[in-house]
């Protein structure tokens, strides 16, 4: 049986009344959010806290009701059914074992509840608790209780009770966020190798752009209940559509100035650092990721040292500029060609050429991209 | 097509299940309720009738046309209720001042001072706890009867004082308190007495105030212990002035009477009860008990 | 120096806690030690405070006196009833509190007024509505009469009409408690487990058998072990129904009887009082460990 498990979300919004009560306006939580997540496919819900991206998640997964909008599981629209009606799994972000439970009982729990045709017997149910268990790897956890394990097992746990009824859409609540640094490497790898070998239509939620760049085959960028740009995770990162997404993805983060566009000329700090073709003069920011720089001695981009990082693989150049809009300017300048880094001393002027294609103009005012050169 | 009308099916039976569910929990609350209100309802209701109305209804009526205060006027005139009520007050207020002053001291010291034995000492106490009022109160009687404090105020309040539950409450808290506080105090050339008074116990309000409201509670409503210790009507506390009311009462069976003196002692705990309905409610799920 | 310091703290400690050792020592400490000796003192005379001799007399007599007897007849028959009964009725009531938005708080404050009233004033009251008179047979038979039964004395009549009303009224007093700490535990279960749960499409009266019982069950078990003892000393509510003569009335308890031995009508033998303490002191220590005992197996996490 091939089912198709795209999920469809049509100007979906919702609002809250407002707690404060001389403000008697609601909060907008989601605002006219349009998305086609593609059968099988593992999107990262992605934005800082507090826009809106967890709330949809819970108009996914039906615990919240729209304000407005549709949502579409294939064929069917759900917008209005209960969540148990609707086939997910939920895996919440503290996990929400049940803690007089043991895991296979955990695991059990979404079973016993089915009725009528759906009822399974004992020996099925349990065989599908261990098929589900051997998936996320828990086997020979299935008598202890949830307190007895660690973080990344309950975690395991929570994604084998949300799985074991084979759901249509797989839903994850910042599912790393409770997690140490080093389980989160392991647990995120985990999470996109259980989705590919079931192949269940998964959404998580995160608010770490890493995360998601790094298991997503697209990501979504939320920012108070808007959404600003869907696509694969390179895309979104090598094309930025405005200023917000530009600075919230990339480690370390983009360097911003205060730049002049003059005569098809991109003008930082007053030097022309860049051609950029037929575009009307204004005032712009100018974002340069850090690996958008190329020290070059007759660079048009000049800036005043102030340390240099030696990080093995490629180095750092931290300088200042005045035209930036950060404290300090980051260019991170791989070491194929060999750099003296002796030669550089703090206070000292470097000079940079920048890479066009790693460089991105935003409006002054709408802080929209604007596009130049050969696209 | 079948699939979509099963879903708005599925969608219309979960509705209406949601709605009779509540309207069958409001009835069942509202049962409940009416069950709390009405002993109440019904004392206030007689003690507004007149005793000739009241005593000539054979079947009772929900409701009177003609009010009096005729009856709590005689509540107050013909016995001394007013007596027993300023007998309560003293009682209530002296007893409660004094268990305050008694439990922070022995808190401060278990929770913020170190001394030889502290250690026992609090595991003693703890074990005390345990121990029902029924089995001490048989030689207290004997104790206070032999000092001749029967039909007294210090043999009333002296055997009440103590509560070692809130002096453990109260130590809880303290024990949150930083030490930082204390060794900057310290540092200060603070005295342990200023910083327990203008520090520990102005941080810890809201517990002290949850046991005053506990200890008022159970003063006001102490019945067994004034039972004892009194047979004269002049220290006679509420509880045992309704008792003596009911027994001995108006010289005859004034039930209307009766329940304007009923009123009279329920009123005071209630509009107490009105006031800090969240300090009252948040005390007692932290450490009350009845019976 | 230093030693000289650590002396001072030493006195100082026990300095601010002598209040309470007074107080504690005096009407708790010594009371309780007191109370073992009285019981085994024979033939102690409380004017004379002389005694014959030592031995196991008081308990051989209070355990054979009746009125004994039907005490702790009457008090295990309330403690059997009201418990169980008020336990279960106080978690329904918190359930469906906790499943309503709108006059939740109005409901609370509703059903807590009983714990802030006079036991002994409000027993006054369902007194009169229980009681059948010469002149009128009182608001509840009024409404027997309606449904058909016939009047029924329940403060001076048949036996079990007066256990009746007393459970009745019990109940009526300890019910804001344990409804007051059931729906705080209820409040206390994280939401996560009920969203998982729904998601999972579990029906209501699973959610609440297999996830709210077992999370909540540590507060029940705990009303139920306060709720023995509590029972078990039931008193002034017996007072206020039925008046102070109890065992004139059949309706003793083992507290009454205490007291009524130590002063009353039959008073002045604290003798036989302190054995009567003691054997409901031991009667309530028994209760309790078997609950321990139960709750370990029962009680889920």
């Amino acid at each position: 049986m091939v089912v198709i498990m795209e999920v469809v979300l049509q100007h979906l919004t919702k609002s809250f009344p407002s707690r404060d009560r001389k403000d008697h306006g609601d909060v907008i939580a989601v605002n006219d959010f349009n998305l086609t997540i593609p059968d099988g496919k593992l999107i990262g819900l992605l934005g800082p806290s507090g826009c809106g991206k967890s709330t949809t998640l819970n108009l996914i997964s039906g615990l919240l009701k729209p304000t407005s909008g549709r949502i579409l599981f294939g064929e069917d629209d759900v917008t209005n059914l209960p969540p148990e009606n609707r086939g997910i799994g939920l895996v919440f972000q503290n996990y929400a074992l049940y803690p007089h439970l043991t895991v296979k009982q955990n695991i059990l729990f979404p079973l016993e509840n089915l009725k009528g045709k759906d009822k399974l017997t004992k020996s099925q149910m349990l065989d599908k608790a261990v098929l589900s268990a051997k998936l996320v790897q828990i086997e020979e956890l299935m008598e202890r209780r949830p307190r007895e394990l660690s973080g990344g097992q309950q975690q395991r746990v929570a994604i084998a009770r949300a799985l074991v009824k084979t759901p249509r859409v797989l839903l994850l609540d910042e599912p790393l966020s409770n997690l140490d640094a080093r389980l989160r490497l392991q647990t995120r790898e985990e999470i996109r190798r259980i989705q590919r070998e079931t192949g269940v239509t998964t959404v998580f939620v995160t608010h770490d752009q890493e995360e998601a760049m790094s298991i997503s085959d697209l990501i979504v960028v939320m920012k108070e209940g808007v959404v600003q740009q869907i696509g694969k995770p390179q895309e979104v990162y090598d094309s930025p559509a405005n200023l917000f997404v530009a600075k919230f993805l990339g480690t370390p983060p983009i360097n911003l100035f205060e730049g002049q566009v003059k005569g098809g000329r991109l003008l930082i700090g007053g030097e022309a650092v860049l051609d950029l073709g037929k575009i009307p003069d204004q005032k712009v920011y100018a974002g340069v990721r850090p690996e958008g720089f190329a020290l070059h001695e007759e660079g048009g981009f000049s800036c005043t040292l102030d340390r240099v990082e030696v990080m093995g693989r490629d180095i750092s150049v931290v300088s200042a500029n005045q035209a930036s809009l950060n404290p300090l300017v980051r260019a991170i300048i791989g070491t194929e060609n060999k750099i003296d880094t002796g030669r550089y001393r703090e206070g000292s002027r470097v000079r940079f050429h920048l890479i066009p294609h790693k460089v991105y103009l935003f409006n002054w005012e709408t802080e929209e991209r604007i596009y130049f050169g050969e696209r | 097509m079948e699939n979509k009308t099963d879903y708005q099916k599925i969608e219309r039976n979960t509705k209406l299940q949601k709605r009779i569910g509540s309207v069958i929990t409001y009835v069942c609350l509202s049962i409940w309720g009416i069950m709390v209100l009405f002993p109440f309802y019904w004392m206030i209701l007689t003690s507004v009738k007149s005793y000739g109305a009241y005593n000539s209804e054979h079947v009772p009526r929900f409701f009177t046309l003609s009010p009096t205060l005729q009856n709590y006027a005689d509540a107050f005139t013909t016995v001394s209720l007013g007596n027993y009520l300023l007998n309560t007050t003293v009682f209530t207020v002296i007893t409660t001042f004094l268990m305050l002053f008694v439990t922070t001291f022995a808190a401060f010291a278990f929770a913020r001072l170190d001394f030889k034995g502290k250690n026992i000492a609090f595991l003693c106490f703890l074990s005390l706890m345990m121990i029902p009022n029924e089995l001490v109160i048989i030689t207290n009687f004997v104790t206070v009867t032999n000092l001749d404090m029967r039909n007294s105020f210090p043999g009333l309040i002296l055997p009440s004082v103590t509560s070692v539950f809130y002096i453990y409450l109260l130590k809880e808290n303290f024990e949150q308190i930083p030490d930082s506080l204390y060794f900057a105090a310290k540092v200060d050339g603070t005295s342990d007495l200023k910083y327990l008074f203008k520090v520990m116990v102005p941080i810890s309000r809201p517990t002290l105030i949850t046991i005053t409201i506990l200890k008022v509670i159970e003063c006001w409503n102490s019945y067994v212990w004034p039972r004892l210790i009194t047979d004269d009507a002049n220290y006679f506390l509420v509880s045992n002035g309704i008792q003596e009311i009911r027994e001995n009462g108006f010289g005859r069976e004034n039930i209307p009477a009766m329940m304007a003196a009923v009123v009279v002692i329920s009123v005071p705990l209630v509009v107490l009860f009105l006031l800090f309905r969240r300090k009252v409610m948040e005390g007692v799920s932290r450490g009350g008990t009845k019976g | 120096m230093e030693k000289k310091k650590l002396n001072a703290s030493g006195l100082k400690g026990w300095l601010y806690l002598l209040p309470t050792l007074l107080f504690l020592g005096v009407f708790m400490v010594y009371p309780l030690i007191d109370v073992f000796i009285y019981s085994f003192e024979e033939g102690y005379n409380s004017a004379s405070q002389t005694y014959l001799g030592v031995g196991g007399y008081n308990y051989s007599y209070v355990l054979h006196d009746p009125y004994f007897l039907q005490a702790v007849k009457n008090t295990f028959l309330l403690v059997v009833i009201t418990v169980p009964l008020s336990t279960g009725i106080a978690l329904l009531i918190s359930v469906g509190l906790h499943g309503i938005r709108p006059l939740r708080e109005l409901f609370q404050t509703i059903y807590f007024l009983p714990y802030v009233t006079n036991t002994l004033a409000v027993g006054l009251v369902f007194m009169i509505l229980f009681k059948k008179t010469a002149y009128s047979d009182g608001l509840i038979n009024l409404l027997i009469n309606w449904f058909g039964g016939n009047s029924v004395d329940f403060i001076d009549g048949p036996y079990w009409a007066k256990m009746f009303v007393l459970c009745f009224y019990t109940i009526w007093v300890v019910m804001p408690f344990k409804i007051l700490i059931l729906t705080s535990a209820l409040s206390s279960v994280n939401q996560e487990y009920y969203q998982a749960a729904r998601v999972d499409g579990t029906s209501k009266f699973r959610i609440f058998m297999r996830i709210t019982l077992p999370m909540i069950s540590p507060m029940i078990f705990y009303l139920v072990v306060t709720g023995f003892i509590g029972a078990f000393k039931a008193y002034s509510d017996v007072v206020a129904l039925f008046g102070t003569d109890l065992n004139a009335a059949q309706m003793n308890t083992i507290v009454g009887y205490v007291y009524d031995m130590l002063y009353g009508d039959s008073g002045g033998y604290p003798s036989y009082a302190s054995a009567a303490a003691i054997i409901l002191f031991a009667i309530v220590l028994t209760v309790t460990c078997i609950n321990l005992l139960v709750s370990k197996k029962k009680v889920s996490y």
